[in-house]
């Protein structure tokens, strides 16, 4: 594979440099997440996902320009935020490349670098997901929802009328959220958690950040895929 | 058997109907299930799409309460099955992870080994119970009525899981030896949008339609579910579908564990059929009004 490396690929912006290296410190937290350079571009993931329909980018175009040297434009796409965690991709990829966890490492490093996608939307949800964790240790679905709502247009919560007076009458609606005894114990541990996530070295990377294209993935090890 | 119940977030009012059943059914075929004591959220898609080491602790809290109590868990969601799976391969496979996750976990005295089984009801009941002992306790047959099986996405992928990730056929099997007629669903196991639903709404509505449609052309009396987040989207969003696409759409929507419930004889009420949106059609009405002795 050696030989493929395309030589004269040029140098990347400062900016590319450090969206790969937050995407590929990811990447090296996922199993199996060196695979990535085993794509053959054979389009397989978009064929299998059913809402690349929907996307700007497809999945197969998604590690493309992750390779091009490109990241910027995948930060600003709507692709990664539609997904719906399916995982059809990583289930029928050839190369074994676990897509859908590529996807999640892409979200984390659009978030770590506040780019507002298209799909701000996604990421507010995220975040109040987030919160309302922290804030009482379960979900609670109807603050989430309202939450949510008041944050991307409070007139959608209208429409919701119908829906939530169905769950009422079927006794299904819960309206108060209640924290769970351990509430305490469980945040110290997100406490804990979140420093250790400061503080995260990455083991040193196989990859180069250096340059774009095949040679930034550095050589492929082919003997690895034998009895797999 | 005994297993550490997790119910999930969903489970505890906006599903009650998955919930009551789960605990109805096991109860019935003798097995228990202890409530893990304090269960913290697993975290979902969302968590575990945004943050790192966080939402592995978020979760490992759990496998670690289960562990203390020395069973497997059982996890009838999805979502938290495949979140709850998912952490334990991370943590078995990067031991620097694992090592985090625990420093973590010490916070609050509690340490993980790896131990915690994650397991799905459905595998339980046909893997571990088998379907001749559970049909060894069937007071109904369900007759012929013809079952949509919908595995959705989380319990069947990624991993190789307890069944075939592209087609898989426990319920099938199950509801067949029921009595039940399959009917042939190619869509069983495609994503019916899950969070979408609130972010990407035309998108999710559409996925829906078309495994509506799917099920309405088979002829299917009802389509039966494993998950709270698809069987949200399918019940709770099928007027709103027949508004826009012009459909006519009224399929009932049931947990694998109510339908499995009314086999084994149990009363609406207990299996939480109270809660459905969508009546049941005649046929299986029917059945549920067979008496037994």
């Amino acid at each position: 594979m050696a030989h493929l490396s395309i030589q004269s690929a040029g140098y990347m912006s400062k900016n590319e440099a450090e969206l790969r290296r937050i995407f590929l410190e990811q990447v090296n937290f996922i199993p199996a997440g060196e695979r990535i350079k085993r794509c053959i571009q054979c389009g397989t993931c978009t064929g299998s996902c059913p809402v690349s329909y929907a996307m700007d980018i497809s999945p197969r175009q998604l590690i493309a320009l992750f390779r091009a040297g490109e990241m910027e434009t995948i930060m600003k796409s709507r692709t990664i935020w539609i997904c719906a965690s399916c995982y059809a991709c990583t289930t029928r990829c050839p190369s074994g490349i676990k897509i859908t966890d590529i996807i999640y490492a892409l979200k984390r490093t659009a978030m770590e670098k506040n780019y507002l996608s298209q799909a701000k939307h996604v990421q507010i949800l995220a975040n109040l997901f987030v919160s309302n964790l922290m804030k009482y240790g379960r979900l609670h679905e109807g603050t989430l929802i309202r939450n949510y709502y008041l944050k991307v247009g409070f007139w959608k919560l209208f429409k919701l009328i119908p829906l939530a007076k169905k769950l009422y009458q079927t006794k299904r609606l819960s309206l108060f959220p209640k924290r769970i005894n351990a509430y305490h114990s469980l945040s110290k541990i997100i406490k804990k958690a979140q420093e250790i996530d400061l503080r995260i070295t990455a083991p040193p990377l196989e990859y180069s950040t250096d340059y774009v294209g095949y040679r930034a993935l550095g050589e492929m090890k082919l003997e690895q895929r034998k009895g797999e | 058997m005994k297993y550490a119940y997790y119910p999930g977030c969903s489970l505890e009012k906006t599903q009650r109907g998955y919930d009551e059943s789960v605990r109805e059914i096991f109860k019935t075929l003798e097995q228990e299930l202890i409530e893990i004591e304090d269960w913290n959220c697993c975290g979902a898609t969302i968590y575990m799409s945004v943050k790192e080491t966080v939402s592995l602790a978020v979760s490992a809290r759990n496998l670690a309460l289960a562990e203390k109590m020395g069973l497997d868990i059982i996890a009838p969601c999805s979502s938290c099955f495949t979140i709850l799976a998912k952490t334990n391969r991370i943590l078995s496979q990067i031991p620097e992870m694992h090592k985090n996750v625990n420093e973590a976990l010490a916070e609050s005295g509690l340490s993980y080994s790896g131990k915690t089984r994650v397991r799905h009801p459905l595998d339980i009941l046909v893997n571990d119970i088998g379907i001749e002992s559970i049909i060894h306790k069937a007071k109904r047959s369900l007759n012929g009525l013809k079952v949509a099986p919908y595995y959705g996405c989380q319990i069947v992928r990624p991993e190789k899981g307890f069944d075939d990730r592209e087609n898989p056929i426990l319920m099938d099997k199950l509801f067949s030896k029921c009595g039940a007629d399959i009917v042939y669903y190619p869509m069983k196991v495609r994503c019916c949008g899950g969070m979408l639903m609130t972010t990407f709404e035309e998108t999710a509505l559409k996925l829906n339609k078309e495994l509506l449609e799917c099920a309405e052309k088979h002829q299917a009396d009802v389509i039966v579910t494993t998950c709270p987040l698809c069987h949200m989207n399918l019940e709770g969003y099928q007027d709103k579908i027949n508004e826009i696409y012009n459909t006519n759409f009224k399929i009932p929507i049931l947990y694998f564990t109510q339908l499995l419930g009314i086999v084994l004889g149990l009363s609406e009420s207990k299996l939480g059929l109270d809660s459905a949106f969508i009546p049941v059609t005649p046929k299986l009405k029917s059945i549920m009004e067979v008496q037994y002795v």
